[in-house]
């Protein structure tokens, strides 16, 4: 191994890849993207109140001594939603007949009408019952809208039966009490991008190359094999940082992300990179045409891309699918990375570096030797 | 003069198929050797065992006195290669290929120089992919040359390019000799072997079947030289008669072969006395492409007839 021959194949492969607009668009743009995407749809809509569309049919709601006599019962009942913070009220004035199929038109998924005499019946501690429209297909709303509603009437109730709240509860999240979801997909993303972008150009570059017979030229020269999938290994360990950098800075700017980088993250983005780029080698080389390496390829990536804990935590998995993610390399990268970033347990993160550190040796011999400048 | 490469009982086989079938030769310590053949004969298998790029059924084989598959590391510090179809990385720019090389070879060439040497030197600062098929084959040359080799290979380093391109190349091969580098060139253009090669050998179905200076192949494996003059039926006969020798008429021509150059003087005064009308006096000699093809159709032929008999 001579530093200089890496140094100048690395300043090479850099070259290509300063000038090449798609995968700068790859390294600088998409993981901005990625974060964005994954974070609206994944945080929950936004992570705003569900705007939940509302027929008063109740225009005679008396006004409520509680208050005053300054605002109505129905008035109250609306704010004491809002003041969930799930929800938003939004009182249109729709006939409720057709309120259903109103909703279906604007596209919500969420509704309420307040029945005739809702206020009237209260007063008088008759029931009435208020109608919640939900769609399955948005269960994330509907269970939010559902929980409002739900508590909000309860509270109602104990108000209209003179009692007290006995029992209260508080929330708290695992890891740290502030930590949000894309606080955990950060990680996640990062171990998505250490993943993709090695391999699919690693796949590519072993088998075009070979094709093109720049192998052949390189073997020509006293570049060794090792050298040059070094020098890969370099090259994406650098771009793996400048990502990384990329998605913590879009986590933490759009999504007010807690996640520090910490100098516990660097092991996971050296040793990353370096099992995937001699994982993409070994494909690419033990594939004897173009396509069967892109097909390879994709089979080793598509199963890691989803169950390693990229997007989905995989505590959230089934037990058979968290079994097979503990043989996935993946997992250990980004769960490496969620132990040093979210629960500073330094000895686990210890335990996946030393795993994927195994691994990238093995599969970096691996792929030197199936590898090869020149044919038999 | 000692030979650069000595080639003795050299087999590859793919199987049961022998890509080259037991040859043999040696090219001279800076000589320009021509490998010619046509499509298929082996001329590329055997380059690249002899590049080390390819690993040998059985015979033996030297480069510069070592074993280019398994010495193939200091045999390819001595070397320069160019390949058919030169390619590379498509961003990087003929000045960045050279220093690439100049630094993994660890020489001192200085790119401007080389580049001026193939003629590239307006294309410095252009990427790979803008280049047109001759800039690009320039390159590999210029590439070829950067660990400044003791042989130079050029597998068909003209074929595509056009007229211009072409004689670019065979400048720069003509200096490399004069720069007393040996140059092993294969080549689909018989003139190109002709005018640049003091050696050729001819391969066909994995065997040489003629090798030597173009010359002596021509005048071991070609026709004699020939007159050729266009005159009426009755000139020919006079002409056989006078002279006993083989004349030949057809399409308004009269073509005699000459056993000695004197002969043409006797033509010309027997042409002369018959009083018949002739014009367009000319004399053929064998170039080496009527040669190849004479000599590929011959065993093609050959091959042909010993199949069909059973």
């Amino acid at each position: 191994m001579k530093f200089r021959h890496i140094g100048a194949d690395f300043k090479v492969v850099a070259r290509s890849y300063f000038r090449n607009p798609i995968a700068l668009f790859f390294s600088l743009i998409f993981p901005i993207i990625l974060v964005s995407l994954f974070g609206l749809i994944l945080s929950g809509a936004g992570g705003g109140p569900v705007t939940l569309p509302v027929v008063n049919a109740d225009p005679g709601c008396p006004l409520d001594p509680a208050t005053h006599n300054t605002t109505t019962y129905c008035q109250e009942f609306f704010a004491a939603l809002n003041s969930t913070h799930a929800v938003r009220v939004d009182v249109v004035s729709v006939a409720p007949d057709s309120f259903a199929s109103w909703l279906g038109q604007k596209d919500y998924t969420v509704g309420l009408i307040v029945p005739p005499g809702f206020g009237q019946n209260y007063t008088h501690l008759q029931p009435s019952n208020v109608t919640v429209f939900t769609n399955p297909q948005d269960a994330a709303s509907s269970g939010t809208v559902l929980g409002a509603v739900q508590g909000v009437v309860n509270g109602f109730n104990l108000r209209a039966a003179n009692g007290t709240p006995i029992l209260g509860f508080s929330t708290s999240n695992i890891g740290s009490p502030v930590y949000t979801y894309i606080d955990y997909l950060i990680p996640g993303l990062i171990g998505f991008s250490i993943l993709t972008s090695p391999m699919f150009s690693m796949v590519d570059i072993a088998s075009s190359y070979r094709k093109d017979g720049i192998f052949r030229e390189l073997s020509l020269t006293p570049l060794s094999r090792a050298e040059w999938l070094t020098s890969r290994v370099l090259w994406y360990v650098a771009i793996t940082l400048v990502t990384a950098g990329i998605m913590l800075g879009a986590g933490i700017e759009l999504f007010g992300a807690h996640v520090t980088f910490t100098l516990g993250l660097l092991p996971f983005l050296v040793v990353g990179p370096f099992f995937f780029v001699s994982l993409g080698m070994l494909a690419g080389s033990i594939a004897k045409t173009p396509e069967s390496a892109a097909l390879i390829g994709n089979i080793i990536t598509f199963p890691m891309m989803f169950l390693s804990g990229t997007f989905f935590q995989v505590s959230s998995m089934p037990a058979g699918l968290q079994t097979f993610a503990h043989f996935l390399p993946l997992y250990y990268v980004i769960d490496g990375m969620n132990q040093v970033m979210l629960f500073s347990n330094t000895p686990q993160a210890l335990y996946d570096l030393t795993v994927v550190l195994v691994g990238s040796v093995l599969v970096f011999l691996a792929a030197i030797r199936f590898f090869k400048w020149r044919d038999e | 003069m000692a030979s650069a490469i000595e080639v003795h009982g050299l087999v590859k086989r793919y199987g049961s198929l022998a890509a080259v079938d037991g040859i043999d030769f040696t090219v001279g310590s800076g000589a320009v050797f021509a490998f010619l053949g046509p499509n298929g004969a082996g001329k590329t298998t055997t380059t690249e065992i002899l590049e080390g790029l390819r690993r040998r059924t059985s015979g033996d084989v030297r480069v510069l006195g070592l074993d280019p598959w398994t010495e193939g590391r200091p045999l390819h510090r001595r070397i320069g290669v160019i390949p058919q179809d030169f390619r590379f990385f498509e961003k990087i720019t003929p000045k960045e290929a050279i220093e690439y090389y100049r630094a993994l070879f660890h020489t001192a060439v200085d790119p401007g120089e080389l580049l001026a040497k193939v003629e590239l030197l307006d294309k410095m600062h252009a990427r790979f992919d803008t280049l047109s098929g001759g800039q690009k084959q320039k390159l590999g040359l210029a590439l070829a040359l950067t660990n400044n080799p003791e042989i130079c290979f050029l597998d068909e380093p003209t074929t595509g390019l056009d007229p211009h391109a072409r004689r670019a190349i065979w400048a720069v091969i003509r200096e490399l000799k004069r720069e007393g580098r040996t140059v092993f060139l294969t080549t689909h253009y018989l003139e190109e072997a002709e005018l640049l090669a003091e050696q050729v050998a001819i391969i066909h179905h994995g065997r040489i079947i003629a090798a030597g200076p173009p010359s002596e192949i021509i005048r071991a494996h070609g026709l004699p030289a020939r007159i050729s003059l266009e005159g009426p039926p009755q000139l020919a006969e006079h002409l056989r008669l006078a002279l006993g020798l083989n004349v030949t008429y057809e399409a308004g021509r009269a073509e005699i072969e000459l056993s000695d150059k004197r002969d043409a003087l006797k033509i010309l005064s027997a042409v002369e006395t018959s009083g018949l009308p002739w014009q367009s006096f000319q004399t053929l000699q064998d170039t080496l492409e009527d040669v190849f093809v004479r000599l590929v159709g011959r065993m093609d032929d050959g091959a042909l007839k010993s199949e069909a008999t059973p």
